[in-house]
């Protein structure tokens, strides 16, 4: 595990001896705790999956979503402390409304996430505040800029991806978000008659790649992507919160559908059990 | 000196100038006038400009009061240049008026300014868009303004045509100014054009004597 910073780690103004703040550290282990968030970016939009953790049968369904609407064009998927997920979206939110108000077009995705990111940054500063405890993933989809995906994580930075996952299960995650892309790998060494396994090769022919899939495919793989991640052993129920912007939706972000979420849902637990059948034949 | 004032006001705002912008096929034909007066009565200036660039393809023209115009056009350069370095691209003709409305709109007491912003950019292309004394934004194929517009009205509306060739657009132009200044006392001078392309921007001025000759001159 990492280092203990006794003594330097008491607050975020103050630095280590081998140069690190902990707080910020100590404020993504707060995001490690929380339950897996994954968004992909595809050629026509950008899917959100997030695992919600249901603690009790009480709660009412659909409440403490973990997705927000931050501009007609944008989503966020959150993972960490709720609330303070919250209090972000409320700044990205006003951030996208001033820049509308001042330049009369949709905010860049790019220039969003750095100027929340700039805010958590903020945040890591002072020690009369703590960093927000939270990172999230932010995507749009624009006629002229296409899909685009940043994640902003404690520390205020914000990077560009394909696919990104954060949460407890956000390694496992990316793996299969990788598997998704190692398609695209195989495809050109098959063009040029070099055989590496021949079971894969059936399976390329399959399969399209992570960047040609369209929303729709795409939700179907997110779906299946969380229910893999999932532990069923350490947390019980979960709830499978899905959005999706892009031209499917034309540019406007919203939750997926009631039928194309049970249908990507059926599609998920289906693969589930033919993996889990395929794994009983092996042994 | 009474009917200096009752004049000014009666005139209001669109104070000797006339300005206009004209998209064509793959550009835009911005334009003005040279002079500046007081009153109605006293030439101040034969050979101002009024076409400011507030950006690589954006430019705006002014009417109304010099100074008030000058202001907004300085504040608004600086803005769109910052937004221009954060957005690390050029700004789009529709940010530039924008922020030119904001600035108007929230001073509007204080202003007494309109402009025509005319650029372009690789989102949309030429565009023309017309900022109102209060603050109203609005976008045209081509638009006039000023006093001296009032005289060139029916000649806009019945020569235009939309996807002009930039010799055709520069003629439209070029007859427009000449007729508008041949008619209004207050404006005059030379005319300025500028010529905006995704190539470049490219600035022509022609001298009182050489302007298109209508009848009677």
């Amino acid at each position: 595990m990492s280092s203990i910073g006794t003594g330097y780690d008491l607050s975020a103004s103050t630095f280590s001896p081998d140069g690190r703040v902990f707080q910020v550290e100590y404020a993504m282990k707060a995001v490690e705790n929380s339950s897996t968030a994954i968004g992909i970016r595809c050629k026509d939009g950008v899917v959100f999956g997030v695992e919600k953790l249901v603690l009790s049968k009480l709660y009412e369904q659909g409440s403490n979503k973990r997705i927000f609407n931050v501009d007609r064009h944008v989503g966020m998927a959150v993972a960490g402390l709720l609330a303070d997920a919250r209090s972000l979206s409320e700044v990205a939110r006003e951030e996208a409304s001033n820049f509308r108000s001042n330049y009369g077009h949709n905010i860049p995705l790019k220039h969003l996430s750095e100027r929340v990111a700039m805010y958590v940054h903020a945040y890591t500063l002072y020690s009369a505040v703590r960093p927000f405890g939270c990172s999230f993933i932010l995507g749009s989809y624009d006629q002229d800029d296409g899909p685009q995906l940043y994640m902003v994580d404690p520390s205020g930075i914000s990077y560009g991806y394909w696919g990104c996952a954060i949460g407890k299960a956000k390694q496992a995650a990316k793996t299969e978000i990788e598997k998704l892309q190692v398609r695209i790998l195989l495809e050109p060494s098959l063009r040029q008659g070099k055989i590496l396994l021949n079971c894969l090769i059936c399976v390329c022919y399959c399969y399209q790649q992570m960047k040609d899939m369209t929303c729709r495919e795409l939700v179907k793989e997110v779906a299946k992507i969380i229910y893999i991640v999932h532990d069923e052993v350490k947390d019980k129920s979960f709830e499978l919160e899905l959005s999706w912007v892009g031209e499917v939706t034309n540019g406007k972000h919203e939750l997926v559908p009631k039928d194309v979420r049970e249908e990507a849902e059926k599609y998920a637990k289906d693969s589930l059990e033919e993996e889990d059948d395929s794994d009983e034949d092996n042994m | 000196m009474e009917k200096r004032f009752m004049d000014s006001q009666i005139k209001g705002v669109s104070t000797g100038t006339t300005i206009l912008a004209v998209t064509f096929n793959g550009g835009v034909i911005i334009g003005s006038d040279s002079r500046a007066s007081i009153g109605g009565y006293y030439v101040s200036s034969k050979t101002i400009n009024k076409l400011i660039q507030v950006h690589d393809r954006i430019f705006c023209c002014i009417a109304g009061s010099l100074a008030d115009a000058q202001a907004v056009t300085k504040a608004a350069k600086f803005q769109i240049s910052f937004h221009s370095i954060q957005m690390e691209s050029p700004p789009l003709v529709k940010a530039a008026a924008s922020v030119l409305k904001e600035l108007c709109y929230n001073n509007k007491e204080e202003l007494q300014a309109g402009f025509i912003t005319a650029g372009w950019d690789r989102k949309k292309g030429p565009q023309v868009y017309t900022v109102a004394l209060g603050g109203m934004l609005l976008s045209q194929p081509f638009t006039i303004g000023g006093s001296g517009s009032t005289y060139i009205y029916g000649y806009a509306d019945a020569k235009y045509k939309p996807d002009m060739s930039k010799e055709e657009c520069l003629q439209f132009a070029t007859n427009a100014l000449a007729l508008a200044m041949g008619r209004d006392n207050v404006s005059g001078g030379v005319a300025h054009l500028v010529v905006i392309t995704e190539e470049g921007v490219e600035h022509i001025v022609i001298p009182g004597d050489k302007l298109p000759k209508f009848h009677d001159e």
